[in-house]
């Protein structure tokens, strides 16, 4: 029976092999350094937080694995050897596989600074990095102070979780807003608002210098280029995180800062593919980045090389991009292409809405000569998935969106809606007089 | 493998520590509480209707402080910090200290209401006393056992309905739903029955939103003599209780799913969802569970019915023409309807039903028909092979007093705070066959954003797995679900939405998720 093997037991790893399972009876294996199971990594911040326990965020009961003959084995991949088609592990000897499957995920980023390998220092990817987090950052005693850099979505979450436990964060942020190269400069202000709102002592355009170590070779202070030296008892490094593939270098599996792949998410070698962090496409798709590093890409790539591995060989083609987060309270939910201010081109127009009050605002992006919707970031408004890959895969435009916006609306029942607003404002700028649709479930649900 | 230990301590560091005006508020709830325990043991109380006055702000007043002090300071949204760190609910030592405490509380209730202070044919001593004037106000007699309770019950909802407002001021299906239950209970089951029965005497106790099988004494012989005898009025009730059962239930469930009276209306939702809101995370997710929670409530939803059976059976007559219900009529009618129902389920219906499900709708059906048949063997009041009356007591002890009450609310620190609805509420079992087989009701999975984080799962109280769902793109259709509507609160992504829509593609499972190639998800999903 064919052996295919999957090294690395994240959500790319266990979709592959969940399909593979659904459509063959090939033996899988897979080998995780990590964890003994499956876990979601997107959900380490609340055990943390003391919202859940680690049992909570695995998201099938142990007796899953055995019951669909899916192998797991914990162990650390030290070599791959393509032509024997062999692993060697550091503890328990070799295995021999028909097809590999590389789904190793990614490791935080560190740029070489003062420091960066000091007691007290780390970032936030693993559940090792949860469980030292939780012996450098107990509580306010050990900790007084804590020091993040980098402001993406990793460092708004490791903000969130140690202001749980009252413990006083200092976020130093690169850009002149937070997470400013992805988000429109409107949504990126909200952002910086709400984060001091929780008492977060944000710095913007401020980068990291050195860290200082105390005699014990444990963080002491970092200082900064503004020239301030801030005592901590923890640096966050969360500028970002890179392919975990350094057990690949004498491989000759072809890699460049990710595993290569092409469409089909082969690599360099025969009947070695790449998914997930780990796998860099060596042709763009669509707008996307070379590697993405998020969750549903990572599945997504999982569904499509299950089909190929199972002998309908397909490549990966995702639909429509798409993305969640949640920022302290604002959730926040994206359709499309919304690029930020720096990053957009000369032909994609925004227009934006925000709520006088409350933390709720909406930008959309649309094409200035055709008025093609775009994209959609939604902030504080649950919207819907499906109704937005319709439009976006009919290409409507802008003003068809705005005239319908109440179908995409996917918040609880009851609450305040504010398609209104919206589009008052919108014919306002615009100089159109669209009339709102009434919501339809014949619509919304594609009946009749 | 958090470093945080459950200890005994209300201190510690944030987020599980109380800070001192916290306990002080506290302090104040318990001093309130601490005031009935006195009377209970024999304190005598000179100013009753003040003593007791006082209590009942105390413990209003030291709820609602303690929720101002826990969540006025911050911004409005989720806020379940340290929920695993806090030994109260936890299964920490306060968790089992609460359990212990409620839970010896509904045995006095239920079976020495003496040690309450309940005199039979004498004045009343004791913590009933202490609410004897209360009482006398509103019905104009004085209280029993089962006043207390109903007092201390409807305080309760009320006290943590405010908390559980405050707690999710972001979320208005919350707010709203929870102004409902509080509504209910203290004019519904707490104020309009005591009324009644001052405008009325002969009326029976009824809180109108109990419908059969829930109030599974509804209609015995003599609350039926009680309705009859009380004219239009008590006729109008006897009617709506039939109604509520085959008449309205049906239809508001059809169109909202079961959620308009488990999370709405109900009582013992009310308390579930109010003061056993800081348990709901306790209930337990496992296959398991979910398979004993099937066979428990099933099987006490058949107890019900052949024991109301066997009890109407029992004092109708023979004779047509003393009266158009007979003994026979009624059990044809019983078993036209039974038959009805699963012939429906079994014909137009039998897709959505596990393959278990069916083995044991069949051999229920069976034991049931098999049963109704063999009365006619039987000797007078003597169907089922039991005295009607023997079925009546077991139903009313087993179900009625140890299940709903002792365990079903003592137990809520250690199962959770739906325990009885999940694995012990007749009632909601058959909302729940409607919910899933014919409503507009289900839980939206929105495309591909599910993170298979799992707070909705652990924050389900009736213990649905509900992120196995999400995860696969797969609508919620649960005849469990009492649309609390936490999940989709607790979700980060917005994955989760409570709604009624059409019938057509409701359920509809997906192998692949919303985002991804548009041929590969047709390929794989339309197998």
């Amino acid at each position: 029976m064919e052996h295919i093997i999957i090294i690395g037991n994240g959500i790319a790893g266990v979709t592959a092999a969940r399909h593979i399972r659904k459509h063959s009876d090939r033996r899988i294996t897979i080998i995780s350094a990590e964890t003994d199971y499956f876990f979601s990594r997107t959900a380490l911040m609340y055990v943390y937080m003391g919202h859940m326990k680690f049992e909570h965020i695995k998201p099938y009961e142990d007796h899953f694995w055995a019951k669909n003959h899916i192998e797991l084995v914990r162990g650390y991949v030290t070599r791959v050897d393509p032509v024997k088609k062999t692993l060697t592990l550091g503890n328990s000897g070799d295995f021999i596989y028909d097809k590999l499957i590389i789904a190793t995920g990614s490791k935080p980023n560190k740029f070489g600074w003062p420091g960066q390998d000091l007691g007290g220092v780390q970032g936030l990817y693993s559940k090792q990095d949860l469980d030292l987090l939780e012996s450098n950052a107990p509580d306010n005693q050990v900790c007084k102070r804590a020091v993040i850099v980098g402001g993406g979505l990793i460092g708004i979450e490791l903000a969130e979780m140690l202001s749980t436990r009252n413990i006083p964060v200092t976020f130093l942020v690169r850009e002149k807003n937070f997470w400013d190269g992805v988000l429109p400069d409107g949504e990126a202000q909200m952002i910086n608002e709400h984060i001091r709102e929780h008492h977060i002592d944000l710095r913007l355009q401020t980068n990291l210098v050195e860290i200082i170590p105390d005699d014990n070779g444990r963080v002491k202070a970092v200082g900064t280029d503004k020239e301030d030296t801030i005592p901590c008892n923890l640096v966050g490094l969360t500028p970002g995180v890179t392919p975990n593939i350094g057990f690949l270098q004498d491989s000759g599996i072809e890699t460049a800062r990710g595993v290569l792949v092409n469409r089909y998410l082969e690599t360099s070698q025969a009947d070695i593919y790449a998914i997930g962090d780990c796998a860099e496409q060596r042709e763009a798709i669509d707008r996307r980045r070379p590697i993405e590093a998020v969750w549903y890409t990572g599945r997504m790539m999982g569904e499509t090389v299950a089909q190929t591995i199972c002998g309908n060989r397909i490549p990966y083609n995702p639909g429509h991009w798409f993305n969640s987060a949640k920022f302290f309270d604002i959730e926040y939910q994206t359709y499309g292409w919304v690029f930020s201010n720096r990053n957009k081109s000369a032909n994609e127009l925004h227009f934006h809405w925000r709520h006088p009050e409350e933390k709720i605002c909406v930008t959309l992006a649309y094409d200035k000569d055709s008025r093609k919707f775009l994209g959609i970031n939604t902030f504080g408004i649950r919207m819907r998935h499906e109704v937005f890959n319709r439009w976006l895969n009919k290409e409507r435009t802008i003003d068809h969106v705005m005239e319908y916006l109440v179908d995409a609306n996917f918040d609880p029942e009851f609450y305040q809606t504010y398609e209104r607003q919206i589009l008052d404002l919108y014919n306002q700028q615009m100089g159109t007089q669209i009339k709102p649709a009434k919501k339809s479930l014949k619509r919304i649900f594609q009946l009749g | 493998m958090s470093s945080f230990d459950k200890s005994m301590a209300l201190t510690g560091q944030p987020p599980k520590a109380l800070s001192l005006t916290q306990r002080i508020s506290t302090l104040v709830g318990f001093s309130g509480l601490a005031i009935l325990l006195l009377a209970a043991f024999g304190v005598d109380f000179p100013n009753k209707g003040l003593w007791m006055s006082l209590s009942i702000l105390m413990i209003l007043g030291g709820v609602i402080w303690y929720t101002v002090l826990s969540y006025g300071q911050k911004t409005k949204g989720i806020k379940n910090d340290g929920v695993w760190f806090k030994s109260i609910s936890s299964m920490g030592f306060w968790g089992w200290m609460a359990g212990i405490a409620i839970t010896t509380f509904y045995i006095v209730l239920y079976f020495f209401p003496e040690f309450l202070g309940l005199v039979k044919g004498s004045k009343n001593t004791g913590v009933i006393a202490l609410f004897d004037p209360l009482s006398r106000a509103l019905s104009g007699n004085p209280a029993s056992q089962w006043f207390v309770y109903g007092t201390l019950y409807t305080l309760a909802i009320l006290a943590f309905g405010v908390k559980f407002i405050w707690k999710y001021r972001h979320n208005r299906y919350e707010i709203i739903r929870t102004i409902s239950v509080m509504f209910f209970q203290t004019a519904f089951a707490f104020i309009i029955p005591e009324i009644m029965a001052r405008l009325n005497g002969s009326i029976p106790y009824y809180d109108l939103k109990n419908i059969w099988p829930l109030n599974y004494y509804n209609f015995e012989r003599y609350r039926i003599n009680g309705f009859i005898s009380s004219g239009d009025i008590g006729l109008a009730l006897l009617i709506f209780g039939i109604l509520s059962v085959f008449v309205i239930s049906p239809i508001l469930t059809y169109r909202y799913g079961k959620r308009w009276y488990c999370s709405w209306v109900c009582g013992c939702g009310g308390l579930a969802e109010t003061a056993g809101d800081a348990f709901r995370q306790l209930s337990d997710k496992t296959i398991k569970a979910w398979k004993i929670e099937r066979w428990v409530v099933h099987s006490i939803v058949v107890f019900v019915t052949l024991m109301t059976t066997a009890v109407i059976y029992s004092y109708l007559g023979n004779d047509t023409s003393k009266y158009w219900l007979t003994k026979s009529s009624f059990l044809i009618g019983v078993t036209l309807l039974l038959t009805l129902v699963f012939g429906w389920a079994m014909l137009f219906k039998r897709k959505q039903l596990q393959k278990d499900a069916q083995y044991g709708a069949i051999g229920y059906f069976i034991i049931i028909i098999a049963l109704i048949g063999l009365h006619q063997f039987s000797g007078e009041g003597n169907i089922f092979l039991f005295k009607s009356e023997t079925l009546r007591k077991s139903y009313g002890f087993l179900i009625g007093s140890i299940f709903s009450g002792v365990i079903g609310t003592g137990f809520y620190p250690i199962f959770g705070n739906r325990v009885w609805c999940r694995f012990g509420c007749p009632m909601a079992a058959i909302l729940g066959f409607q919910q899933k087989l014919f409503s507009r009701f289900r839980i939206t999975t929105n495309g591909g954003q599910c993170i298979s984080c799992g707070n909705c799962s652990t924050y389900c109280e009736m213990g649905i797995d509900v992120r196995a769902y999400a995860q696969k793109g797969e609508n919620i259709v649960r005849s469990s679900c009492v649309g609390c509507g936490i999940c989709s609160a607790v979700c980060p992504r917005g994955v989760l939405k409570l709604e009624n829509g059409p019938l057509e593609g409701r359920i509809e499972a997906n192998q692949v998720l919303l985002g991804n190639d548009v041929d590969l998800m047709d390929l794989v999903n339309s197998k």
